[in-house]
């Protein structure tokens, strides 16, 4: 099986937000809670460069090791999931994330934490495969349907790659060689402790 | 006059479109992305807990942290510091407290029970101490749940029970904190005057508290060395749970990421060194010490009881009282047949 990843080429981004747009309307994301956003480093600055960043869907994943009811699992494509069924909201996942990316509704008690909410890489969860009970818990199942994650597909620049991680490193090397500059595979080194050797 | 300014100014264009001319080749030649950020250059400046932060358009400012490897320092603490912190501080405290009692046994009252009682707790005291007491144990329980309980208890119930008990755990947790702060902020309002450290808690500390010898009682006022130390354990420990578990309830007032994980590490740290205390404490206030748990259960202590592990307290209230030092044979003055 291909082991899923995302890329997002910094120096084709233009931070239109067209991904967090479409990620909250495929997936009925809550008012409060983004999967995805788009970071600019040197705002203003000459060289700045806009990342799109959600769930790198790390190897060995931190969130998955720290959680106290073991709630996490990851696919045969290399996609870490979580069954909102088992989470209890403890916050723990959050501490350890390298990319901010769970996300916590405020519906606990007084407005604390609910159960965590995360970038599916658009597999839906442990729920029976494109069921109201998956959509409802954790979004559309696009890649049950065939289809890679809707951020990635709908980017207008290209410049967000999700696939193969092999497949979309040889894209991103083949720009880079080509326009001759590249500031870098935006946390790979953390999510998969390899960057691209171009 | 008007040549001469004329002619400058004509210089002066001139300079201005040769420059342009020149210029501008120059800059086309700049490679446009030579300045531009590079991960890995601002991955090898970061400081240790530092993130790499931009400029974001939604309204979750703290998303505008874009990578933050300290979350795999949080992660290597939790896995290892905190988990050895807590397994080797509850199971060494059993191991001291078993080892104690093997060794030690159950210490008795030497001169017997004198059948007459004096109190020592009253109602509000006896109030104060079993409501942090019992949400203490409770929050003790979920918290260590939170640290073992995927490794011990998991496998014995399976995920969805498992899930379900700790989800009630979590919401336990969150309740009890309150009324524990209040037990807290009692007690430090009732025995505070009692547990101002003096010249007496020296030479009981110096007797070991009599502890490690039979018939050794160095005096003590209401409160013993040993019991001012667990007084202010509980004071100031159950402050520091008390700010940072409300930080962890509501993350947003404590301020940035690297604060949410410090007091995570703060209220860990803390609470399994207070559990190992109050380990210590429950076994000395039950079965450890004959005639101790009184104190706490009814409120009224034996008379001998009070006359060996508080001399200066239990004369006062005989003082007071007006209990008379004649009578039984157990009566203050008479040395205990040893």
């Amino acid at each position: 099986m291909a082991r899923m990843k995302f890329l997002c080429d910094a120096d084709r981004c233009i931070e239109c937000n067209a991904c967090v747009t479409a990620c909250k309307n495929e997936h009925e994301v809550p008012w409060g809670i983004n999967r995805r956003r788009v970071v600019t480093i040197n705002d203003g600055l000459p060289g700045e460069r806009s990342i799109s960043m959600a769930c790198m869907h790390c190897t060995d994943a931190p969130c998955a090791a720290v959680c106290p009811v073991d709630c996490f699992y990851t696919t045969a494509d290399a996609v870490v999931l979580h069954s909102k069924d088992l989470c209890i909201g403890c916050g723990y996942c959050f501490y350890a994330c390298p990319f901010g990316a769970p996300q916590y509704p405020k519906t606990g008690n007084f407005g604390s934490r609910g159960k965590m909410d995360k970038c599916t890489y658009c597999a839906g969860g442990p729920d029976a495969d494109m069921t109201t009970a998956e959509y409802e818990k954790y979004g559309a199942n696009r890649l049950a349907e065939g289809k890679l994650p809707l951020c990635a597909e709908m980017c207008s620049t290209k410049a967000l790659l999700a696939g193969d991680g092999e497949i979309i490193a040889e894209i991103y090397r083949e720009r880079v060689v080509t326009r001759g500059y590249g500031s870098g595979a935006w946390g790979w080194k953390t999510a998969y402790q390899e960057t691209i050797a171009i | 006059m008007f040549a001469q300014s004329a002619s400058r100014f004509l210089i002066a264009a001139i300079a201005l479109m040769m420059a342009s001319v020149f210029v501008a080749p120059v800059q086309a030649q700049v490679n446009p992305t030579a300045s531009a950020v590079q991960e890995q250059q601002l991955l090898n400046a970061l400081q240790s807990g530092g993130s790499i932060e931009g400029r974001i358009s939604i309204p979750d400012a703290g998303a505008a942290a874009l990578i933050k490897p300290a979350g795999q320092e949080w992660r290597a603490f939790h896995q290892g510091t905190m988990a050895w912190t807590a397994a080797v501080a509850v199971l060494g405290m059993l191991v001291v407290v078993a080892g104690f009692y093997l060794l030690r046994g159950r210490i008795t009252i030497d001169s017997g029970w004198s059948g007459m009682k004096i109190l020592r707790f009253n109602s509000v005291e006896r109030f104060a101490h079993w409501l942090t007491a019992t949400s203490f144990i409770i929050l003790a329980l979920t918290g260590l749940n939170l640290v073992f309980g995927k490794t011990v208890l998991l496998p014995l119930f399976g995920a969805e029970a498992f899930a379900a008990a700790t989800q009630w755990g979590k919401y336990a947790h969150n309740y009890l904190a309150w009324p524990f702060m209040l037990g807290v902020a009692l007690m430090l309002v009732i025995w505070i005057k009692d547990n101002i450290p003096n010249g007496t808690d020296i030479a009981w500390l110096k007797a070991g508290g009599g502890l490690f010898s039979k018939g050794v009682h160095p005096p003590a006022r209401k409160f013993n060395a040993g019991q001012k130390v667990i007084f202010w354990s509980v004071i100031l420990g159950g402050a520091a749970l008390s700010v940072t578990g409300v930080f962890l309830l509501f993350p947003e007032l404590a301020g940035s990421y690297g604060n949410w994980q410090l007091n995570q590490i703060i209220h860990g740290l803390v609470s399994v060194v207070l559990v190992a205390i109050m380990i210590g404490h429950i076994y000395i206030g039950s079965i450890g010490m004959e005639g101790a748990f009184d104190a706490m259960g009814s409120g009224e202590v034996d008379y001998n009881w009070a006359k060996e592990h508080h001399s200066i307290w239990a004369e006062e209230v005989r003082a007071k009282s007006g209990l008379k030092s004649t009578g039984a044979g157990s009566a203050p003055g008479v040395v205990p047949a040893e």
